[in-house]
């Protein structure tokens, strides 16, 4: 892997929500390969962060490049960039009245512009990765929560994405259904996707962050390796935060 | 999504739900009412089938069925395309779509529909075809002979009022399904758009295959009620002298002065309209709910 080959790379990132500043000037670049972590309190805008990385919000100032193109207003682009970019949320956003193959079939059809048989190919061979094969014709209502979120990883892989975004893809879960999304999600760290994942799951930090940031009202705070931020984190914030989320 | 009660609906009762209860409890819950009515239309068919004068009443104003029916129909299919550009303009992002659909949907809201009805008819139908006329002499000038005369040529009397009916009918409905689209475009979560743009779909792409079929069946059983209401609504372009049901018996009291007869020959007639398709949309609102749980 090439060492210094930005993917993401923020400048200067403001975005207020009227008077709420989400973002302060915020600088950060992700290279290829690298899995990024980010933590901080509620509020403190990591949503806001990912969700101007694939323009979900247009940001109130700064320049987002992803993949060497700077992010403008030119929806033909922003349609390009998004596919090129997965996001899993919270809260797994599958749509409710199509089966689990044809949320995953879709995009791939509308804009990937593929025949419904290599869609439904590539979806299958998601589904048997992210190991549920066997719900392809089920609809998601019908599905476990970690289920239905581990489909919303699969659809987003089907657009073959260069960058994979994840909001607190575990915290909507029930314990015993956290582990086998965090699995699924080590399994595209060790083979190489890029991601930027805001998660409290430490152990997942620990096992795949290359970088961790820590984030506090609108800003970045602290950034480096999980082993140096758990063991010796230097600003108050973080100590307390860290502190707070280790202790619950 | 729940659908809000409308006055347009019969709210047939549904027997036989439930637990076994006793016969005492399930004597006062009945719907005696229900079955009052029933009676009532039994007898008056009766009436059609033994006495003379209904029988007359009733052949004579059937007759207006067709129309009252395809009436609804054209209109509100009309309607429902009108209904959902209008809906979808609503909540645009493109300020001139929201407003003038804002402007459409509010001053149908604000204006009787009776007015509605004389307006569109006699003002907005004839400046339409003035405007197509001029159209057509720019059209001649710009020699393009045949085409421009034609539409030239379109004369204001020769619009009948069947079709002035049906544009009154369309555009009043248009806008009452314009809000029903509507609602039923936000009760969709944010969640569903974002996940859609967040794949690569464009707006368009994202409203055609994720929100609008999400957010259309959410609303078939208040586009249901809302048939049922047009259909009585469609009682009012008796004043265009369409010949609908509602026409033909006043033209049938007013000639044989059996006003009894004509008037009530009418309100059966609605009322076994409305319960019918009162009665499809319980039941297709019953499938829905049961197949999405
Ligand atoms: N759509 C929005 N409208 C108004 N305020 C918002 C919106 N989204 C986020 N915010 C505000 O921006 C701040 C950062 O939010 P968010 O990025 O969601 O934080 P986090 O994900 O770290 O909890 C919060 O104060 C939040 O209330
Ligand atoms: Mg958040």
């Amino acid at each position: 892997m090439n060492p210094a080959d930005p993917i993401i790379e923020v400048k200067d990132l403001y975005k207020y929500f009227g008077r709420v500043k989400a973002l302060n000037g915020v600088n950060l670049t992700v290279d290829r390969g690298r899995v990024v972590v980010i933590i901080g309190p509620s509020g403190s805008g990591k949503s806001t962060l990912l969700r101007c990385i694939n323009r979900l919000e247009v940001p109130t100032s700064g320049e987002i490049w992803v993949d060497g193109q700077l992010l403008t207003k030119n929806e033909k682009q922003l349609n390009e960039i998004r596919a090129e970019i997965g996001m899993v949320f919270q809260l797994f956003n599958l749509f409710p009245h199509l089966t689990v193959l044809e949320n995953i079939t879709l995009a791939q059809k509308v804009v990937r512009k593929r025949s419904t048989e290599e869609a439904q190919k590539i979806a299958l061979s998601k589904l048997q990765r992210v190991g549920i094969l066997e719900k392809a014709e089920v609809f998601p209502r019908q599905l476990s929560g970690g289920q239905q979120q581990r489909v919303a990883i699969a659809r987003a892989l089907a657009m073959d994405p260069k960058i994979m975004l994840f909001d607190e893809p575990t915290s909507a879960l029930d314990p015993e259904m956290i582990k086998e999304v965090l699995d699924v999600m080590l399994d595209l760290a060790r083979e190489g996707m890029t991601m930027v994942v805001v998660t409290h799951e430490m152990g997942f930090a620990r096992a795949a962050a290359d970088e961790i940031i820590f984030m506090d009202e609108g800003l970045i705070v602290e950034q480096t390796t999980p082993e140096a931020l758990f063991s010796n984190p230097k600003h108050e914030r973080t100590k307390l935060f860290l502190s707070q989320i280790l202790h619950k | 999504m729940e659908t809000e009660p409308t006055y347009s609906v019969i709210d047939i009762p549904i027997i036989g739900e439930g637990k076994p209860e006793p016969l005492q409890n399930r004597l006062r819950t009945f719907p005696w009412w229900f079955v009052a009515l029933l009676i009532t239309l039994a007898l008056t068919f009766f009436l059609v089938l033994t006495t003379q004068n209904y029988r007359e009443a009733f052949t004579f104003i059937a007759v207006g069925l067709g129309v009252t029916t395809s009436i609804s129909l054209i209109s509100y299919s009309f309607a429902l395309v009108i209904g959902l550009i209008a809906g979808m303009g609503r909540i645009s992002r493109n300020v001139l779509y929201r407003n003038v659909s804002t402007y459409y949907v509010e001053v149908v809201r604000g204006v009787p529909m009776l007015v509605l009805i004389f307006y569109i008819a006699f003002v907005f139908v004839p400046d339409i075809i003035g405007g197509v006329n001029q159209f057509g002499f720019f059209l001649e000038e710009l020699s393009n002979g045949q085409i421009g005369s034609a539409l030239a040529q379109i004369e204001n009397q020769s619009f009948s009022t069947y079709w002035r009916a049906v544009i009154a009918l369309s555009i009043t409905y248009g806008a009452f399904l314009a809000e029903i689209f509507r609602a039923g475009i936000e009760s969709i979560e944010r969640g569903q758009m974002e996940a859609a743009r967040s794949l690569g779909m464009s707006y368009r792409q994202a409203m055609r295959y994720v929100i609008l079929p999400q957010a259309i069946r959410n609303v078939l059983p208040a586009l249901g009620n809302d048939f049922i209401a047009m259909v009585k609504d469609s009682s009012l372009v008796s004043v265009l002298a369409v010949r609908d049901i509602t026409q033909i018996a006043r033209l049938f009291a007013g000639r044989s002065f059996r006003f009894r007869e004509a008037y009530t020959i009418l309100v059966v007639l609605y009322l076994t309209i409305t319960i019918i398709l009162s009665l499809s949309v319980r039941i297709f609102e019953r499938r829905m709910s049961r197949e999405s749980r």
